[in-house]
């Protein structure tokens, strides 16, 4: 029992483990080892090695729940969690670290600033996520969320010349900041009442609390505050068009998938599991950032000529209904959350994996404007960027209608008609600003910019992500077996 | 004149309504402040009103998750101090200033 460190928790912590020390390990080799600019696709190599270590020790976690046959493995005396859920969510973050990866080689040399610690944020992140997903206690989950918060700080300012950038990193920056004092101060809150800082034992004390208690009540309004600004729903979204437009492409894809996805993990696990019994207390609440989200979302979307920030607007609304799974709880809207998010992690990374390959020396490629009459420069990228936009939408055969599908379905099972037909009322207006940029791209007259240049890292992003956005919409099957694994419990 | 008897320990609500104090200073100093470094202070002021919590708690159940915790608030905010710092750096290079209004190239 009290045994410090034991097999099944070395078991439960090799896949963080191996991403910290090859994050760790490129920082190292990027100072001493290759500190020539030519050497840098050394690093990249490396940091896929570190992903696929780190996969396969996932995979071995998987096959270990299914060959005996145990819903959950505990370790850290219920420090961490090794569960379907934790190992979907964990796949996400494996999914969309490699595809940032081998999408911003190309990037970072278009803008001159081409570093190795680049590849090892990227799995130091991973690393904080990690975390997120399998952490049963206030503590791991807190260093996992500023883990990550931290990395992605630097990440979002990365281009340490442009001015944009850094005001992206400091607007996050601050704004992060606040949203981790506010969810410590939810942790210390239910610390006071449970005495307890693991997830179990803080349950099995709540079950007996008043839903009336105003310690209670206050240590939810905190704790929800801090994560609904990590997920960027609103009204606690102020940072995300900021920190989207002005960071590194390949970094607002990862930002918006698996910041989102990791959140959410921990928001699925506070509120489903430990809070499930203060529903009445934490529904309304949640009811109203998704309301607020979907309308501030799309309607802001609408008139933004800056397609970053058209996608973060987009992303506050997809947290929306990433948020209604959540307000619906039941087996469907997990699974309905869990779809959505690996769908997410896919379609949302190959429409910022378009703009990435639109980026050239000298201008942007991130306006609107930008994207006229793509069809005859590039028609290859118009055709792809059409199919993700689609997906996003959520309209069939692609994988985001399977994604909204199922939420909408959970809605209407456990009886929330409102916000059900709230939500579709806007879908229906997000068609709407995907429509425009589809328009430019099909329609309007080409303007003065030169065809994209593909390189390899984006020929397999986009057969990856493409792939998987129709592969999902066409034959959702075991992508649906899979996350009805992950339920929790 | 008989000493006056102290109490033998400060209430635990006092705590608790300190650490509500030092964290509404706290945001406040976040949401109102202009510059820079003051809005970072703020935030610091914040952690260390839920330090503040964590220690009394862990007092009070006699263990020490609480303490534990601090530390790792502690150690959370020495490495969002590093980073911070170093943004703001950045930033101030390459503007030349620390006023919160005057930094809005990316439109609101």
């Amino acid at each position: 029992m009290n045994q410090f460190y034991t097999p099944t928790d070395h078991f439960s912590l090799l896949p963080a483990l191996l991403l910290a020390l090859f994050g760790c390990a490129i920082l190292m080799l990027d100072f001493f080892v290759l500190p020539h600019p030519r050497q840098k696709r050394w690093l990249i190599f490396f940091a896929l090695l570190g992903e696929f270590f780190a996969g396969l020790a996932l995979y071995r976690q998987y096959r270990f729940l299914e060959d005996q046959s145990i819903p959950a493995l505990r370790a850290f005396s219920d420090g961490l969690i090794i569960d379907g859920f934790s190992i979907f969510f964990n796949a996400i973050f494996v999914a969309a670290a490699v595809l940032v990866a081998i999408i911003s080689y190309r990037y970072l040399e278009v803008e001159g600033e081409h570093h190795g610690e680049f590849y090892g944020l990227i799995l130091l992140a991973q690393c904080g996520m990690y975390f997120l997903a399998s952490g049963t206690e206030l503590v791991t989950i807190f260093i996992g969320i500023e883990l990550m918060a931290v990395t992605f700080y630097i990440l979002v300012g990365f281009l340490r010349s442009d001015r944009r950038s850094n005001e992206a990193a400091m607007k996050y920056l601050l704004l992060g900041a606040f949203s981790s004092g506010f969810l410590a101060y939810g942790f210390s809150l239910l610390y006071a009442i449970t005495g307890s800082t693991r997830l179990p034992k803080i349950a099995a004390e709540l079950a007996q609390r008043p839903a009336t208690d105003p310690l209670l009540l206050l240590a939810i309004v905190t704790t929800l505050v801090g994560l609904l600004f990590k997920v960027g729903a609103a009204p606690f979204h102020m940072w995300a068009p900021d920190a989207y437009e002005g960071a590194p492409t390949p970094v607002t894809a990862y930002l918006s998938v698996a910041s989102k996805a990791a959140s959410v993990a921990v928001l699925v696990r506070l509120f489903l599991g430990t809070l499930a019994p203060h529903r009445i207390n934490w529904e309304p609440m949640l009811a109203v950032a998704v309301v607020l989200s979907l309308t501030i979302g799309n309607f802001s979307a609408l008139s933004q000529t800056n397609l970053k920030r058209l996608l973060a607007f987009s992303s506050i609304s997809h947290a929306g209904y990433i948020l209604l799974g959540l307000i619906a709880g039941n087996r469907t809207g997990l699974t309905g959350i869990c779809i959505y998010l690996f769908v997410y992690t896919f379609m949302n990374t190959g429409a910022f994996l378009v703009l990435i390959s639109l980026r050239q020396k000298g201008m942007t490629g991130d306006d609107i404007d930008d994207l006229n009459g793509l069809i005859h420069r590039s028609p290859g990228h118009a055709l792809l960027m059409a199919l993700f936009l689609l997906s996003l939408g959520g309209i069939p055969p692609t994988a985001g209608f399977i994604a909204k599908y199922y939420i909408f379905l959970s809605l209407v099972e456990t009886g929330h008609y409102a916000l059900a037909i709230t939500a579709a009322l806007f879908v229906a207006v997000s068609i709407y600003y995907y429509f425009r940029i589809v328009r430019a791209m099909f329609l309007n007259e080409a303007g003065q910019l030169l065809p994209a240049l593909p390189g390899w890292g984006a020929r397999v992003g986009f057969a990856v992500t493409a792939l998987a956005t129709l592969a999902i919409g066409l034959y959702p099957e075991p992508i649906i077996r899979f996350a009805g694994t992950s339920l929790l419990r | 004149m008989p000493p006056i008897p102290l109490p033998t320990a400060v209430p635990l609500t006092y705590y608790l309504i300190l650490s509500a104090i030092l964290f509404a200073l706290g945001v406040a100093g976040f949401l109102f402040r202009k510059s820079l470094i003051t809005v970072f202070m703020s935030i610091e002021l914040m952690l260390n009103a839920v330090n503040l919590t964590f220690v009394t708690f862990s007092y009070q159940h006699k263990q020490v998750d609480g303490h534990l915790f601090t530390f790792f608030v502690m150690v959370v905010a020495a490495a969002e101090a590093a980073v911070g710092l170093a943004i703001i750096l950045t930033v101030f290079k390459n503007r030349g200033t620390l006023a919160v209004d005057e930094i809005d190239s990316l439109k609101l």
